[in-house]
């Protein structure tokens, strides 16, 4: 009895007493890694005003969770990684040239509005980036589609779909929906389109420079286990299937427009995704269902953000509809 | 070939290597034992032994006349010097025997049990569930009524990282191990004998193997997976049978033993010796990890300083593995039958202690990691709310309190807890599986 507790400080605490390598931060961290390549890549393509969406979509993001924290007499959270996820997500959905003040508004209402409200991470119903997004594009939408872009645009012979300007701005998908609506069919091969849009797009918001670039980081957290393929492999299937019986070019319709950001980082936000396999597979046909019938019927240009928003919404009701069955049980009682 | 193992489970760094290497070596005689009266689950025995009485190696000191119960006897020649009561590695005090052992002990001399059939031996012997369970063994020795037990199991796997002492017991004396297969199996009239050894132990199933044969014992080796011990996962990897919500394994035709209560099985039988010490893995931050033939009642900080005593910084001292066994606050507790091992972790081997309540992200690893196809958190966030009704329909009660869960939450949470006290909320109120 010469060394006991009493004399030696022991920790006393519930068991297991070892833990797993993997934390919140160590996760979200995964997710910024996998980003990163096609961050920086937008980075070298687009210049400075990319250079400064990122840094104030990421700055304000932080400030406005730590902000909330000191009003709120909260313990600070800012270093649990989900606020620089946010962050960063939200700038790779906005164009390069968006103005500094929407970015950052868009990133406070993200952070505030799409998180803390609820109480924090863990709590909100819906992807704050999504969220951010969403809130600029029915504020601000008309700012952002009439911002300059870099013309690939211009070669293209859209006669009968209106000026150039209306369409200034415009992303390879946008043309293709203005000259499918004018022309009753394609005016340009899309299949042509797969080249730019895999490794240097210029059109389009920050995270569509590069659709290899994102693919590769999405599988990474997928062999790391860090997302579950069931909800990317759901979105994209569904996506090029309905593109292929709506007509159009399944690969084209995969690759362009925020399909990828939004199947392999968007709509696979834990907090905001269901929680059982079964139910995180029909989650992502969902996605990619609401997307496809969004890009071919919608009056917006936006269904990517909104049918993720959608599933969001519908994420508890999933979980309670596909609860596993127990080991034991021959089937779920009630 | 191994089998497929179960689905969910984690695979843990398994840290057996500190101590795997060690072969049994008898820990001293310590001044003074504290013999608990209880050291199973089941009811609590009396002392029938008085201060300044003498006492011999083997003789009973506490008993109780009830089925599920099992004995105590006095591991040591010795007197006894008081009887009071004295805190347990479960956090409990109890009534205990402490004796002062004689100068000259004879090991291979005990006071031999007696019974009129194999179960009264056992019985009589004191043998319990040595894998943690404790459970009275003998109770498991009669066959039950509604049930066919076709097929014995016993549990090698020792899943739990760190712990070496069944390793080592299956490579010294396999010959135990299997005879008391055999005895288990002829008792139940079952027909098959089945020993499942994980993969990361090779050469206990070598042992066992070799030692079978000429007998009916068959050995499996197993997928290393944690929790491949725990006894619903161990009969679905071996028989591909579920055990019914709420039902003994012998629903599914089987029956489990773990390896270290067959040769305890064996050595009351045919040597009607009564369970007095067992193999304890004494590992981590000690100067000389290895695994001790401890006699029961040994004081936890007795057998520590016999490995050597601390090394290093030292954080948790756990009783048993450090999945499920509960962490010592005093190491002024006896080694009981249960106590598998004593583990000392440090920082950097140990779980970070959380003191904020950590919001679930919904990442859904618990389920994933949930042998029992539960949703912890689910649970756990209905724990928290006080909403017990909604636990039970999350089947709480279903929960093996494997740790899995609480390992691979990325935010740390308390989910076993949050599940346990949901459990006792449910017991309470007289909800049963």
């Amino acid at each position: 009895m010469s060394d006991t507790g009493q004399e030696r400080r022991l920790v006393v605490a519930v068991p297991p007493h070892i833990h797993g390598p993997e934390s919140c931060r160590s996760i979200m961290l995964w997710v910024v890694g996998a980003l990163a390549p096609a961050a920086a890549w937008s980075m070298v393509q687009m210049g400075t005003p990319a250079v400064v969406t990122y840094a104030v979509c990421i700055g304000t993001a932080l400030a406005s969770e730590a902000a909330w924290n000191a009003l709120a007499k909260r313990p600070q959270t800012i270093t649990d990684g989900s606020a620089l996820v946010t962050g960063l997500l939200l700038a790779m959905s906005l164009p390069p040239l968006t103005p500094w003040w929407i970015s950052a508004v868009g990133a406070a209402v993200a952070i505030v509005l799409g998180k803390m409200v609820f109480g924090g991470l863990g709590w909100n119903l819906f992807n704050p980036a999504l969220v951010g997004r969403a809130f600029v594009l029915l504020s601000w939408g008309g700012v952002l589609s009439k911002l300059p872009s870099k013309g690939w645009y211009r070669t293209i012979d859209v006669a009968g779909s209106g000026s150039l300007d209306a369409i200034s701005g415009a992303t390879r998908l946008a043309i293709a929906a203005a000259v499918r609506m004018a022309k009753g069919g394609y005016g340009f091969d899309l299949a042509a389109q797969y080249r730019p849009l895999l490794l240097r797009n210029l059109e389009g918001s920050l995270g569509e420079v590069s659709a290899a670039l994102l693919i590769a980081g999405g599988l990474v957290l997928i062999w790391k286990r860090i997302i579950d393929w069931r909800i990317p492999v759901g979105y994209v299937g569904a996506m090029a299937l309905l593109s292929w019986g709506f007509g159009s070019d399944p690969i084209f319709n995969v690759l362009a427009g925020g399909v990828l950001l939004g199947a392999f980082f968007m709509a696979t936000d834990y907090v905001s995704s269901p929680m059982t396999r079964n139910a995180r597979l029909v989650y992502g046909i969902g996605c990619g269902v609401f997307n496809a019938v969004g890009r071919f019927f919608g009056s917006m240009p936006e269904s990517t953000t909104f049918a993720i928003l959608f599933m969001n919404g519908l994420a508890p009701l999933l979980d309670r509809i596909f609860v596993p069955r127990t080991f034991g049980w021959v089937k779920r009682d009630g | 070939m191994p089998r497929d193992a179960f689905r969910g489970g984690i695979h843990p760094p398994d840290m057996k290597h500190l101590s795997a290497g060690r072969p049994i070596e008898r820990a001293a005689v310590p001044e003074r034992l504290v013999v608990p009266a209880i050291q199973h689950i089941g009811a609590c025995c009396e002392p029938t032994v008085d201060p300044g009485q003498r006492v011999k190696r083997g003789q009973a000191i506490a008993l109780v006349d009830a089925f599920v119960s099992a004995p105590v006897h006095s591991p040591v020649d010795g007197v006894v010097e008081e009887i009071s009561e004295h805190l347990t590695a479960a956090g409990l005090r109890v009534p205990c025997v402490t004796i002062i052992p004689d100068a000259e002990q004879d090991f291979d001399r005990w006071e031999p049990v007696e019974g009129s059939d194999l179960a009264a031996i056992v019985r009589a012997a004191g043998v319990v569930g040595l894998g943690g369970a404790t459970f009275p063994s003998a109770v498991k020795l009669v066959p039950p009524k509604e049930f066919t037990v076709t097929t014995v199991i016993l549990n090698g796997c020792e899943c739990e990282p760190y712990l070496t002492c069944d390793h080592r017991l299956m490579l010294e004396a396999p010959d135990r191990v299997v005879r008391g297969g055999v005895i288990i199996r002829e008792s139940l009239g079952a027909e098959r004998l089945v020993i499942g050894i994980e993969s990361n132990k090779k050469d206990a199933a070598e042992a066992v193997r070799e030692a079978a044969q000429g007998t009916e014992a068959e050995v499996v080796v197993l997928p290393t997976k944690y929790p491949q011990g725990a006894e619903k996962q161990l009969i679905w990897a071996i028989l591909r049978k579920e055990v019914p919500h709420g039902k003994l394994p012998a629903a599914a035709g089987a029956l489990v033993h773990n390896v270290g209560t067959a040769a305890a099985i064996a050595d009351a039988v045919d040597v009607r010796k009564p369970l007095m010490e067992r193999v304890v893995t004494v590992t981590g931050r000690v100067a000389k990890p290895g695994n001790y033939r401890v006699l029961l009642g040994t004081l936890v900080s007795d057998l520590i300083e016999m490995a050597g005593g601390f090394s290093g910084e030292v954080e948790r001292v756990i009783a048993g593995g450090p999945m499920t066994g509960p962490v010592l606050g005093s190491l002024d507790v006896p080694v009981t039958k249960g106590m598998s091992g004593v583990v000392v972790l440090g920082p950097g081997d140990a779980a970070k202690p959380v003191d904020e309540d950590q919001p679930c992200i919904r990442c859904g690893r618990c389920s994933e990691a949930c042998p029992m196809f539960l949703q912890p958190f689910a649970i756990g966030t209905y724990a928290n709310a006080r909403l017990w009704d909604r636990t039970e329909q999350f089947h709480a009660l279903d929960c093996i309190e494997c740790g899995a869960c609480a390992y691979v939450c990325p935010t740390s949470r308390p989910l076993v807890q949050l599940i346990r006290i949901a459990k006792a909320e449910l017991a309470a109120k007289g909800v049963r599986p």
